[in-house]
């Protein structure tokens, strides 16, 4: 079993990325299990999602403690919040970041400017950037869903264009 | 069709197979879900039920009620406080034998205001005539509501059916979901007792003590005619969609010398725990309890029982510990956990089989 | 208003008290409504009137339900027989309590939503099933078993918080103007959406007058201008008969009041307050009948 947590902040479409990262995994044939964990919930407080990935059925329904991959949506969240807390030793992060954080040297980083995508495809609602299809790209570069699944869930989603776009963008600029 | 759904999402999915000609709700956090998909449905077409937001759960069972007594399928929604509020009501809907179909969400009871995890509300209503189902799976949340319906309205019930799934845990929760086209597995409903203005009668009239106790042990009758119901409902649906449902689900029990019992969520992830034990020698077993009404008969005998409680009734003990206690005189290892959502993984529940104690309460958390 | 036996739908074995108001209400609200209605019934003297299992008083089908939920019960029964294309009448048929108090939350949420349905609140001015104690609308200084010393507060306004729903049809009516009523019943009933008829019901033993006088006390309540009987369409207020000449020449309230023990003990000041009310009421009426508000 894989174990995904991902830290964001309300509002930025975390739980939806949770979803699409299910999702993606299913098309790819796998059994998959996204949960939001809801504190106190409001625009802007951090907020995390739990997934988890395998190929046979998913009984656990409690927290992910020891994840193998963390998602950071917000980086800024990373002053907040320990989001490193229980990665597993070989475990990796994932930041949308257009370099890496002081605070997550040391650990095994993959970065892409999420944010910055999200400006430059105009995938942005509301005033705030889409950050949750873009790092279905990302992923999917990084192994966790076949390319095809990932775009795959991300259409079966949104129906604008721009979400796939951004998706592919990521994919290609991830470092 | 195949596809990824929340315990809400799935239930709604459910009825609007189940196509019901009346709706009426009232939202309660985590049960939202539920009926703002069902209005989406309505709002799109694709679900012609007419819904009724109502302005309290107290009117979402009333206004069910009426309709019902028309003849139709009816459906609500609700949690914790709503079906507390709505509890007159729920009483009502069995004593007036309708087959109305109703997800609970079940959530903890304030105060302090707690959103999470929880069965005492439910538990609280299982006096009350209603059929109930403990769900674990978002694939189990969707079947249950199907069969729900046909349980209900068959000639041999004619009592309410209500289904739970754990508030966030569950309802929240994506898993994959084969969305099956229900077709004629929920056949139309014939309520024979429905208002004719052809033939008027009274309902619900005024009845004297030396009759009304007749009608109570009508319910009784028309309870125990529901096990065979159930056991033809589940065997049918079964046949028809190659997914098998009965009054528990066992896992590893065959050989087991423990077993561990508990409803929702929580004994799902119990097989988990099972299969740790089991790599240590423990010949441990998991039974999902999922009817609480009928309540099952249960074949516990030479095994050591740990039966988790979400849920607690004040003075006297956790609800499925003393009820399979004064069912079947097993004695047992009654953990209290998950209260109001408490983190209860796989590890604790394989701690709660190592340190078992026969016969004793143990509350995670407080007790050592 | 006699008819054949087919027409009457509360028959002769009710269990009512001798002179009750509500169940010669019903007596001509459902010849006005006919044998295509469901009429829904919470805990009131209704529900008791009905008689006891297994036999009923009434030819109509009746669902009694319980106290809070009439408003609701009937918005799921209008839904689902709208869902199956029947034109079926449903009359929610409460008392006074079950409207204003315990049943206002239900009431005003089935008004809000529109729901094809008759309200009727037939007012004894207190809770007479459970014995006589007040409900909101027991008017001020009136005894009852919670307030033997008399009501200080006033009788609450249900006729303007029904106005404010805005509704196709609203009435007043009185058990003393069967015409008047069966007239008002029959249009409301040709109306689609929410209609609502509030109707005085002089009840002896909870006002303490002979039950032959109830006619009496029921006219003298319109008289005296205690009752106001006249219809709402939507914003536009048409004032009734008896209640055009009550502005005109009304009938000393003192009539009124010593006709029923009820009122035996109130004081001077409450009689000041009452009269002051019943000039404000009419005088609104008059003014929103004349179009001025």
């Amino acid at each position: 079993m894989y174990e995904i947590r991902l830290h964001s902040r309300g509002g930025q479409g975390g739980v939806t990325a949770a979803k699409l990262m299910a999702l993606a995994s299913f098309r790819d044939g796998k059994y998959a299990t996204a949960a939001p964990f809801y504190g106190a919930e409001r625009r802007g407080a951090p907020i995390v999602s739990f997934i988890r990935i395998d190929d046979k059925p998913i009984k656990i329904y409690s927290q992910i403690h020891n994840p193998d991959l963390i998602v950071v949506l917000d980086p800024s969240i990373i002053d907040l919040v320990n989001v490193f807390e229980g990665l597993k030793p070989d475990g990796k992060v994932l930041i949308n970041a257009p370099e890496i954080p002081e605070k997550a040297r040391g650990y095994q980083v993959r970065y892409v400017d999420l944010t910055g995508i999200a400006l430059r495809t105009n995938l942005v609602v509301a005033g705030s950037p889409i950050l949750n299809t873009p790092v279905i790209g990302a992923l999917a570069k990084m192994g966790l869903f076949s390319r095809e699944s990932a775009a795959a869930a991300i259409r079966e989603t949104f129906s604008d264009e721009r979400n796939l776009k951004a998706a592919l963008m990521a994919y290609e600029e991830l470092v | 069709m195949l596809t990824i759904s929340t315990g809400n999402n799935a239930v709604a999915a459910a009825v609007r197979q189940a196509n019901p000609a009346v709706v009426a709700a009232y939202p309660i956090t985590p049960q939202t879900e539920i009926v703002e998909q069902i209005a989406n449905y309505v709002t799109n077409g694709s679900l012609k039920s007419k819904y009724i937001p109502v302005e309290s759960e107290h009117s979402a069972m009333a206004a069910c009620i009426g309709a019902s007594i028309t003849g139709v399928r009816t459906f609500t929604a609700t949690s914790s406080h709503g079906l507390l509020y709505m509890h007159e009501m729920v009483n009502w809907a069995a004593g007036a034998r309708l087959p109305i179909v109703m997800a609970n969400v079940n959530r903890a009871l304030g105060p302090g205001w707690n959103v999470w995890a929880e069965h005492t509300d439910a538990l609280q209503a299982r006096d009350t005539g209603w059929l109930q189902v403990y769900v674990s799976t978002v694939q189990e949340a969707y079947d249950a509501t199907l069969m729900a319906f046909r349980i209900a309205e068959d000639r041999r019930v004619y009592l309410p059916v209500m289904i739970n799934l754990d508030g966030f845990a569950l309802s929240h929760i994506s898993q994959q979901l084969e969305e099956s086209q229900a077709g004629d597995f929920i056949p139309p409903l014939v309520l024979d007792h429905a208002i004719s203005t052809d033939a008027p009668a009274g309902y619900g009239c005024m009845t004297s003590s030396a009759d009304y106790f007749r009608i109570r042990y009508d319910i009784e009758r028309s309870m125990r005619d529901s096990v065979q119901v159930i056991q033809e409902t589940e065997a049918a649906f079964a046949e028809r969609f190659g997914r098998k449902y009965s009054w528990t689900e066992d896992y590893r029990c065959e050989d087991a010398e423990v077993l561990i019992l508990a409803m929702g969520t929580l004994g799902k992830e119990a097989e988990v725990a099972v299969d740790i034990l089991r790599s240590e020698g423990i010949k441990a077993g998991s039974m999902r309890v999922r009817w609480i009404r009928p309540f099952p008969q249960l074949d516990l005998k030479g095994r050591e029982l740990v039966v988790i409680d979400r849920n607690y009734s004040f003075g006297f003990g956790g609800i499925l510990a003393t009820s399979i206690r004064a069912k079947t005189g097993e004695e047992c290892y009654n953990v209290i956990a998950g209260l109001g959502g408490q983190e209860v993984t796989y590890d604790d529940i394989a701690g709660f089989v190592r340190n078992r104690r026969i016969g004793e309460e143990f509350w995670f958390g407080v007790d050592a | 208003m006699s008819g054949t036996f087919a027409s009457e739908y509360i028959m002769k074995c009710t269990s009512a008290c001798a002179g009750c108001s509500s169940s010669l209400i019903l007596r001509h609200v459902l010849k006005a409504a006919g044998p295509d209605t469901v009429l829904v019934v919470p805990a009131c003297c209704t529900s008791v009137l009905q008689g006891v299992w297994p036999h009923t008083a009434f030819n109509i089908p009746v669902y009694n339900v319980a106290f809070a939920a009439a408003a609701a019960v009937a918005s799921g029964m209008a839904a689902a027989f709208e869902s199956m294309g029947k034109k079926t009448n449903v009359i929610a048929y409460a008392g006074d309590g079950g409207t204003v108090d315990i049943g206002i939350q239900a009431l005003s949420g089935a008004l809000e939503r529109e729901t094809n349905f008759l309200y009727i609140c037939y007012d004894n001015e207190a809770y007479g099933n459970t014995g006589m104690q007040r409900s909101g609308s027991t008017p001020l200084g009136a005894r009852t078993t919670t307030t033997p010393g008399g009501k200080t507060h006033v009788k609450k306004d249900l006729d303007r918080i029904i106005a404010a729903h805005h509704l196709p049809y609203m009435a007043t009516a009185c058990s003393a103007y069967p015409q008047d009523l069966v007239k008002k019943v029959q249009k409301a009933l040709s109306i689609k959406g929410p209609k609502f008829m509030h109707i005085l019901a002089p009840c002896p033993p909870g006002w303490r007058y002979d039950a032959s006088q109830t006619i009496e006390v029921g006219k003298m309540a319109v008289k005296t201008g205690m009752w106001a009987l006249y219809e709402r369409e939507y914003d536009t207020l048409t004032l009734s008969g008896p209640t055009k000449a009550a502005m005109i020449k009304p009938a000393p309230l003192e009539e009124y009041l010593k006709m029923q023990g009820r009122f035996s003990s109130l004081k001077e000041e409450h009689i000041k307050a009452i009269r002051g009310d019943i000039e404000r009421n009419l005088r609104h009426l008059k003014a929103e009948a004349e179009g001025l508000c």
